[in-house]
Parts: C-alpha cells; sequence; structure tokens
C-alpha cells in the first residue's frame, strides 16, 4: 500500500503493536536541556532505574543560560540550580552533555542539526515542543512531556498513538524578500493554531523544494504553532549535501547505504493524506503577527484586524482581548506599529543564514534612535562562522548587540527579556501573552523584517529601506 | 498514580480560546527542579487581576475547569498539568486540546475530556448562574453531569483505561524490556550516537 514519509518512518520504528494498545515506538535520538528533564531524572532515582541508552541521549544547556558572562557563574540562583542539576544527572546517568562554554554548546535543535545527528528516516524527542524542526530532514520529530522524558530515558520508547498526516504544498516560486519564516506564518494564519491537532505535516511542493535546508527547518519548527506536533520534508539531495561530512553523520561506505535508505523515504505519488492544505507561493509577502497566539498574523501591508471582522464570537473575543494585551488599535496599518526592541535568534532563526540575511540589510546601516536590538547565535559554532563572516563586526557597527550562544529573549527564563509595556519585534515562535517577559508584546517576524524594523523603528521590510 | 473512575466537585468557565502553557505556568516558574508546588504560579498573570475567574470568591475550591477551545496550546511544559493539579483540578473539559497538553495530562492523571462547544457553553452559563453547581465527571459512562444537564465527553480508550487502573505508563513498557532488545538489534548499523 503506498505511504506517506510519516508512516514509512512511523511504521520502520514499531517495536511492539497489539490491538487496543498504542504503538511502541522506537526512539533514534533523545534530546535533553535543562528545564523539562530533572523530574525526569528524579523519577529514575526513585524507581531504581537506569538510562537504557545514553549513547542515543544528548544534553545542552540552552533555556536558562546567559548570552553575556557566560564563563561567571550564573548569577540567577534559580538558574543555576536548575543547570546544575542537568550536569548533575547527566554525570550520574552518563549521558554526554554540551555544557555552557563547550564549543557544541547551543540551543538543542540547533546543535542536532549542525552536528549531523539528526538523520532522514530517524525519529527524534526532546522535552520541548520545537523539537519539530528536525522534521525538516525527514525525520519524525516531535515534543515530549516530562513523563515521556522519563520515559524514553527508562526505555528508549514510547507508546504512541498513530498520527493522521496532513500535506501543505507550497507550489510556486517565492516573491523576492518572502522567506521560509513567511511561509510558515502565513501556513498558521490559514490552518489556525489548531488546524493541525492530531497531524503530522508534510510539507511538499517546488516552494518548499527550493528551501535551503536551514529554510526548511524554520518552516517545520513552527509546525507546534499550527497545533501539529511533527512537520517533516521529504530528504532530497539539498537534504543530503547538508549532511555529507558533518561529524555525526555517516561515512564511506555507511553513508552510501544510508543514502540508499533515505532515498525511499519519500512519500509514495499515490499515498492518501487525511488532509490536504494547498498554497500558492507566488501570492506571500513578509507577513508579522499583530496578536497574542502565532495564528493571528497578517502580510505587513495588512491593517491591524476588527473584533468586528471576526468569524464567530470566540474569535470576537479573542481578536478584543489581543488588541488590549498589544495595545493596538483595529485598522491601524501594521506599519504605523512602533518598536522599542528587535530581537534575532532562536531555533527558529538563529542558524547562519538568519543572521547572513540581517547582516545583509544592517550592513551600513544604523539602528533607530532608542532601540535595543540583540543578535543571539543559535549555537557557538554559528556564532564561530559569523564572526569568521564577519557578521558580528556589521551587527556592532549598526549599534545592536551581538551575544552568546542560547535560547535568550525567546522565552523569559534567562536575563534577556522585554520590561511590561516594551514591544518587540521577534524572529522566534511564539507571541503568547508574557512570553518575552510580563506585560512584553511581540510581533513574530522574519530575520529580514527584524533587521529593517530595527532600523525604521517601525515594523518595516527591507524593501521598505 | 491514583484510580480515577468518577469525580465530583465545582467548576470554574474559563471564557477564553488559545489558553497557552505558556498563560497556565509562566516561563519563570520553570525554574523549579521539584515535581510540585506549582500552584502559585498557575495563570501566574491573569490571576494578578482580581476579576479573574479563580480570583472569584465563589469559585474557590473548584477542581473542574470548562475551557474555551484550543487550551494548553504552545510548550510541551509538562509543569502546565502539574501546576493544574496543585492548585486542586482532577478535570479540564473543552472542545480542543493541544496534543502535547493533553498527552501529559494523561501521563499525570490529570483528565481532559473532550466536549463539543455547545455543551461547554450549556456548563458555562450553569456554572455561571449557580458557582456551588455540583459537577460530576464519570469517566466509567465518559459524561458530565450538572443538575439537569448531562453532556457526554470522549477520552482515548487507552488512557481512560490506565486512568481507571491507575497505571504507570513506564512500568507498562518495562515489561517488554525483551522485544525492545530484539527491535535494537536489527537497527541499521549507519544510524548516529551521542557518545
Amino acid at each position: 500500500m503506498a505511504k506517506t514519509l510519516a508512516e514509512k518512518v512511523w511504521e520502520a520504528h514499531v517495536v511492539r503493536r497489539a490491538a487496543g494498545e498504542p504503538d511502541l515506538l522506537y526512539i533514534d535520538l533523545h534530546l535533553v536541556h535543562e528545564v523539562t528533564s530533572p523530574q525526569a531524572f528524579d523519577g529514575l532515582r526513585a524507581t531504581g532505574r537506569a538510562v537504557r541508552r545514553p549513547e542515543l541521549t544528548l544534553a545542552t544547556e540552552d533555556h536558562n543560560v546567559p548570552t553575556i558572562d557566560i564563563l561567571k557563574p550564573i548569577a540567577d540562583p534559580i538558574s543555576k540550580a536548575q543547570v546544575d542539576a542537568l550536569r548533575a544527572n547527566c554525570a550520574e546517568f552518563g549521558v554526554p552533555i554540551y555544557s555552557l562554554g563547550n564549543v557544541e554548546q547551543g540551543i538543542v535543535h540547533v546543535v542536532g542539526p549542525q552536528l549531523g545527528l539528526t538523520q532522514p528516516g530517524m525519529t527524534v524527542v526532546c522535552g520541548d515542543s520545537h523539537t519539530s524542526t528536525h522534521g525538516a530532514f525527514g525525520a519524525l520529530a516531535f515534543g515530549i512531556g516530562t513523563s515521556e522524558v522519563e520515559h524514553v530515558l527508562a526505555t528508549q520508547t514510547l507508546p504512541l498513538k498513530p498520527f493522521k498526516t496532513m500535506a501543505i504544498n507550497v507550489d510556486g516560486e517565492l516573491p523576492v524578500g518572502v522567506t521560509a519564516k513567511d511561509v510558515t506564518l502565513a501556513v498558521i494564519a490559514k490552518i489556525g493554531t489548531g488546524g493541525g491537532q492530531g497531524y503530522v505535516l508534510e510539507y511538499k511542493g517546488s516552494a518548499i523544494r527550493a528551501l535551503s535546508m536551514e529554510g526548511r527547518m524554520t518552516v517545520c519548527n513552527m509546525s507546534i504553532e499550527a497545533g501539529a506536533r511533527a512537520g517533516m520534508i521529504a530528504p532530497d539531495e539539498t537534504t543530503f549535501e547538508y549532511l555529507k561530512g558533518r561529524d555525526r553523520a555517516p561515512a564511506g561506505a555507511m553513508w552510501d547505504e544510508a543514502v540508499a535508505y533515505w532515498a525511499t523515504l519519500p512519500s509514495d505519488a499515490d499515498a492518501k493524506y487525511d488532509a490536504e492544505v494547498f498554497i500558492d507561493a507566488s501570492t506571500l509577502s513578509p507577513f508579522v503577527t499583530w496578536g497574542t497566539n502565532p495564528g493571528q498574523g497578517l502580510p505587513l501591508t495588512a491593517n491591524v484586524p476588527s473584533p468586528a471582522d471576526a468569524v464567530d464570537e470566540t474569535d470576537r473575543v479573542a481578536i478584543e482581548n489581543a488588541l488590549e494585551y498589544m495595545g493596538l488599535t483595529a485598522g491601524m496599518p501594521l506599519r504605523d506599529i512602533k518598536v522599542d526592541t528587535v530581537f534575532v535568534g532562536s531555533c527558529t532563526n538563529g542558524r547562519i543564514e538568519d543572521l547572513r540575511a540581517v547582516a545583509e540589510v544592517l550592513k551600513g546601516r544604523k539602528v533607530a534612535s532608542g532601540m535595543r536590538m540583540l543578535v543571539v547565535p543559535g549555537s557557538v559554532r554559528v556564532k564561530h562562522q559569523a564572526e569568521a563572516e564577519g557578521l558580528d563586526v556589521i551587527v556592532k557597527d549598526s549599534g545592536a548587540e551581538w551575544r552568546e550562544a542560547g535560547c535568550s529573549m525567546c522565552l523569559a527564563m534567562n536575563p534577556d527579556k522585554l520590561a511590561p509595556g516594551e514591544r518587540s519585534a521577534s524572529t522566534s515562535n511564539r507571541n503568547f501573552e508574557g512570553r518575552q517577559g510580563p506585560g512584553g508584546r511581540t510581533h513574530l517576524v522574519s530575520p529580514a523584517v527584524a533587521a529593517a524594523t530595527a532600523i525604521k523603528g517601525h515594523l518595516a521590510a527591507p524593501a521598505d529601506l | 498514580m491514583e484510580k480515577f473512575i468518577t469525580h465530583t466537585g465545582t467548576a470554574a468557565p474559563l471564557r477564553r480560546s488559545n489558553v497557552d502553557t505558556d498563560q497556565i505556568i509562566p516561563a519563570e516558574y520553570l525554574k523549579r527542579i521539584t515535581r510540585h508546588g506549582f500552584e502559585d504560579g498557575l495563570f501566574g498573570a491573569w490571576r494578578k487581576d482580581s476579576d479573574f475567574v479563580l480570583n472569584q470568591p465563589a469559585y474557590q475550591g473548584v477542581s473542574i475547569l470548562i475551557a474555551g477551545p484550543d487550551f494548553g496550546t504552545g510548550s510541551s511544559r509538562e509543569h502546565a498539568v502539574w501546576a493544574l493539579q496543585d492548585f486542586g483540578f482532577k478535570v479540564v473539559l473543552s472542545s480542543r486540546f493541544a496534543d502535547i497538553f493533553r498527552g501529559n495530562s494523561g501521563k499525570g492523571g490529570l483528565l481532559t475530556g473532550l466536549v463539543d462547544q455547545a455543551d461547554i457553553e450549556l456548563l458555562w452559563a450553569a456554572v455561571e448562574a449557580n458557582p456551588a453547581l455540583e459537577v460530576t465527571v464519570d469517566l466509567d459512562k465518559r459524561e458530565v453531569r450538572a443538575g439537569d444537564l448531562t453532556a457526554t465527553f470522549e477520552v482515548d480508550d487507552y488512557v481512560r483505561w490506565r486512568l481507571m487502573e491507575g497505571l504507570d505508563d513506564i512500568g507498562i513498557t518495562m515489561k517488554h524490556g525483551d522485544v525492545i532488545a530484539e527491535f535494537e538489534v536489527k537497527r541499521p548499523a549507519f544510524m548516529p550516537t551521542t557518545a
């Protein structure tokens, strides 16, 4: 029977199948960070269980860590305790860890792919909803809760009910200046924050094929914002090219064997999806969010919507609440929204191509007076590469800050935060109330829009400069 | 885990859609390394508003949350489940739940019942008219009963069985250690390791 990519990967990982029970699925790679793991390790200790496969497990420190003065002890004692707990747990259970100061440290979803650990056809989990990022390689990758982290640590498996499949077809050519981030924001606005619930999304079509691996990671990363636990893209030459020669990618005869297997993974031509969505790439333009969930987004050329535009009562209340929280007036042009902070980074847009896109816009220009702009590489490797290319100099010359690797201002767990009432344009993934700091207001944007906004002082695209 | 067969208590109406896990438990509280004591952070930002439903005298001591659609979106933080449980909630009812949140709830013993939005509206009206109304959530019959109102809810068969038996997932899987070992022998050699 014809199968989709997701079904093929699923079937290849079924350890045990029994009527009336979830499938028991094998997990090839388990990524761990400091926030969602301490209670899982406690659970192992309480039950006297070991980590079944420490060599399929990797920990890194990212959510809590500061992005300046990283070699000093972490100032916040509670953050420090959590990072210390991760280090102690990894030592006790034999789990490899990349700590602050290690050249391989960084955001967990940047680290896995850059090491070549994330490969087509694998199952990848992490106690973090943006694990969907790894689906860009044709892996089945999804976020899990702490109970599941403990389950994977103890058994290297997870009991799971099969997902439904949804094809997101993006065909045609993206107009100049339209990026992977704009694609994903447009997809979420179209299907809604709940549209992907219960599904694995498979992004297909010529516009997706034309994306680089980094662009594909941006798209898959935000699948969860459409409610889908996982997003996938079939592996192809772009994928193989990216992987070849990476530290943990297979080499020699193993490489050939792997590629031969990976080439069997794309969905069969006559495979059926439970749902399909079609988007014409040529109609897309730079996209920004105006509200308090990632589905509340519009093209930058649009105006802030009105509660009167709502499709139903629930939507009307949601728009009203969002306008109030965001301090916006219905009908005002999105371009007139002034921001005081710009954040570039995160597992969505903290990779080298993102930093290049930002530097290209910033080059020879200055950020607006009073603007705070943070540029935070997703990993130490990304930072080093950017510095080798001179991007850090461009960033600093423009008046922006060049930081160390970490999750930074994406989630208000470390010193990089918005103050109440501050408003950001952010390349991260969530514009929830208080996400970047209590009372802070977030507009999600692409790296290029972030940079243009920093220069203009209001939401803007590079074409506006 | 405690067995869940039926639960009777009072309920709070949360008339909001897209309640994300950052609202349920803000990131600041996630720095703790314990599994309990998250009740003070539940709906942290909204609790500062005296009008918020859980601050109203009439809704003290509630154990059932009747929420709008798309409850639990966003981050995978299981702390959201712990915070609801630590506060005293045994059940959340909504017409749509985010997948990860729902999965986490089932692991920890918090029942998430999927109820038609029309029934959610009726339940909201009923507990707003009478906050002291006793609401019974019957997992065996998959029913919510409140006064003369009866609504059905959906819950995954396996999760229902596990909750009713009070069984721990890991213990169940550990029984299949031999099958896991057999699978491991057949994994392709080209797959990566982290060591």
